[in-house]
């Protein structure tokens, strides 16, 4: 699903720059939950962006489903990221004017579906993450637990190749981590591709790899026996 | 453009963000309302300029005489120039093609009698030509006549205040009304834009004036329209022949300034424009000034609606919005806003106008009117303006990276 070969990411800091990824080889298969660690400045969240496509690598080749991903105008690194990817952050970044149901309908809108599927989609997912009854509330009525899920459903609508998390329970205290990390292990089990930012050991032991980054390399490559968030919900 | 999703999408975002779109709208919506009210004025007042000229035809000149000021060609000063009426024929024939219409004027006033009533009225002695020079309008009857003249009839036309006045609910017409003794037979009634006491005047045949009062050729004053082709300058020169000619045929040293006097409005409408060209100066540089301040405040709503929106624009893109949606987006949403604010202030605006209609007419505000089209026009710019406003920040918006519109919490 993710072919990445010899990666590098330079940031330019005044005259200074900053190598943030020195080589990174890195593959993921159809139905994987990987968590990527590190800790902070270890390049982790550099790498999500240019896996998904909001950042781009200064050189290395990336293959998203066996499409290169090189050299995308905005345009066409808008429609990829529809097609291919759903995002999911730890600030949540739901629009606050509109509904969760009118959140996750969102990328079905630029996926140019009509109103009615969008609707429909929108509403199955909901249903999907529990929150079929908070449809028509706006995110400042829900609690963090919930704006997550109602993210996750969104990240879901357009039904995209792979899922990236950045950080998904950063901003959530455990018992609603677990309840999060619940429903992308449901997912997963459904056959979701889905990528993990984490620096929470708990969090990463609920995925079935983990990789470790350190200083821009990956030190560290392993499968895990996976932790069902299940047993502390 | 005519996306409905869109269209929704937009209608959503307008009304889920009322402050926003209130700012731009109001800005948008003064500008224009302010723009309107003062332009109106402007021409309220351009109006009430204009309007002192109404009552008589604009290509009229006046040819006066009075007292000699200085000693000319063996003759005392202080002579008296008395026109009469071979100076009225020397006019008439004399500037054969360039004069429209001519009448001497002799000046009296009445004590009008009729029934029990009676009143104290200005009496003009004229030629029937005056009903042009004067725009003397007629509500029934006829004007004085070529006959009226020649044969010194005593028939008068009455204006229609002295027929209130004397006949209160009769009509005046074929009825004897008796002036200082005299009686006349009534055989028109008129109206004149000039005023009430314009509509205070009683007409009568220059000639019979002369025969009854005096049995002289003598006439106070020519009043004669030149052909309306001439224009302004030629117009003056036409006057300056005129007071030439007749100073050289009165003996008058040519700088008299007081023994005989042409005067026209084209004189008066120089000057006029000179201050409709000051009053416009103004109008415009306030019009322009408002369209302005209104140009800088939608750039700024639209710069600061635009910051506030970029983490939605950055979640739309992660979500896959392209960066023509989102600009697309950004700028029919202030399109929209800003037509319905620009239409709201132009209705109000006339609105106000149509309010204040005449009640301002002792500050020289008379009828304020807009052109639509000016108002349109400004409309259109004050659209274009936010339009522009909005897609600089909105391109820029959509250029940003999402992750950089995402990062700061």
């Amino acid at each position: 699903m993710i072919e990445i070969k010899d990666l590098h990411k330079s940031y330019q800091m005044g005259s200074n720059s900053l190598h943030v990824l020195k080589g990174i080889d890195f593959s993921v298969k159809e139905g994987e939950l990987v968590a990527i660690m590190g800790s902070s400045g270890s390049g982790k969240s550099t790498l999500l962006n240019i896996l998904g496509m909001l950042d781009e690598a200064d050189n290395g080749s990336y293959f998203l489903d066996n499409v290169p991903i090189k050299g995308l105008n905005e345009t066409k690194a808008a429609h990829y990221r529809n097609q291919f990817l759903g995002f999911i952050f730890q600030s949540f970044n739901l629009i606050n004017y509109k509904t969760a149901l009118e959140n996750v309908a969102l990328p079905l809108y630029y996926q140019r579906k009509k109103r009615k599927e969008r609707t429909e989609k929108a509403l199955d997912y909901l249903g999907k993450v529990g929150l079929s009854k908070w449809a028509t509330h706006l995110p400042s009525e829900l609690s963090g637990g919930q704006k997550q899920r109602v993210a996750i459903a969104r990240a879901l609508a357009a039904d995209p190749k792979v899922l990236l998390a950045d950080e998904p329970t950063g901003a959530l205290d455990s018992t609603t981590s677990y309840e999060v990390m619940d429903i992308i292990q449901k997912i997963n089990d459904e056959g979701k591709t889905i990528l993990v930012v984490t620096h929470e050991e708990d969090i990463a032991n609920m995925c079935k790899r983990i990789v470790h980054l350190k200083d821009g390399v990956i030190v560290e490559d392993k499968k895990v026996e996976q932790v069902r968030a299940s047993q502390y919900v | 453009m005519f996306d409905r999703d869109r269209w929704r999408e937009i209608f959503e975002a307008i009304s889920k963000n009322k402050l926003r779109t209130f700012l731009s709208g109001f800005t948008v919506a003064l500008g224009i309302l302010i723009f309107t009210i003062l332009l109106g004025m402007g021409n309220g007042l351009l109006n009430s300029f204009l309007s002192s000229f109404v009552d008589d035809a604009q290509n009229v000149i006046f040819i006066r005489s009075g007292n000699t000021s200085k000693a000319y060609k063996g003759f005392q000063e202080n002579r008296r120039i008395q026109f009469k009426n071979e100076d009225f024929e020397f006019i008439k024939t004399n500037y054969l093609g360039k004069v429209e219409f001519a009448t001497p004027r002799i000046y009296r006033n009445g004590l009008a009698k009729y029934d029990k009533e009676s009143g104290s009225y200005s009496i003009r002695a004229v030629h029937p030509d005056h009903q042009y020079l004067e725009k003397t309008i007629m509500m029934k009857g006829r004007y004085l006549n070529e006959e009226d003249i020649n044969d010194r009839t005593k028939n008068i036309v009455i204006g229609r205040l002295v027929e209130k006045d004397l006949f209160k609910n009769e009509s005046a017409l074929g009825k004897i009304l008796n002036v200082d003794g005299i009686a006349y037979k009534v055989v028109g009634v008129f109206q004149d834009s000039g005023g009430d006491n314009e509509e205070r005047i009683i007409y009568m045949s220059y000639k019979t004036v002369q025969l009854l009062f005096g049995n002289n050729d003598h006439l106070d004053q020519i009043n004669i329209s030149y052909n309306i082709g001439m224009g302004t300058e030629q117009a003056i020169s036409f006057s300056k022949q005129i007071e030439k000619d007749l100073k050289e045929k009165f003996k008058v040293a040519p700088d008299d300034q007081s023994a005989i006097r042409v005067s026209s409005f084209a004189e008066d409408i120089k000057e006029t424009m000179v201050i409709l060209g000051g009053i416009y100066l103004v109008i415009f540089i306030v019009g322009i000034g408002t369209l302005i301040s209104g140009i800088i405040g939608i750039g700024n709503i639209m710069t600061f609606s635009i910051k506030e929106r970029t983490k939605e624009l950055g979640i739309r893109k992660a979500l896959g919005a392209t960066p023509r949606s989102i600009i697309g987006m950004v700028l029919q949403e202030s399109i929209l806003i800003t037509s319905v604010a620009g239409y709201l202030g132009l209705v109000l605006g006339i609105l106000a106008l149509k309010l204040i209609g005449n009640n301002l007419e002792e500050f020289f505000i008379l009828n304020p009117r807009v052109d639509t089209t000016v108002i349109v026009i400004a409309t259109i710019t004050l659209i274009l303006a936010g339009l522009l406003a909005g897609y600089i920040p909105a391109r820029r918006a959509a250029k940003i990276k999402p992750i950089v519109a995402l990062r700061d919490e």
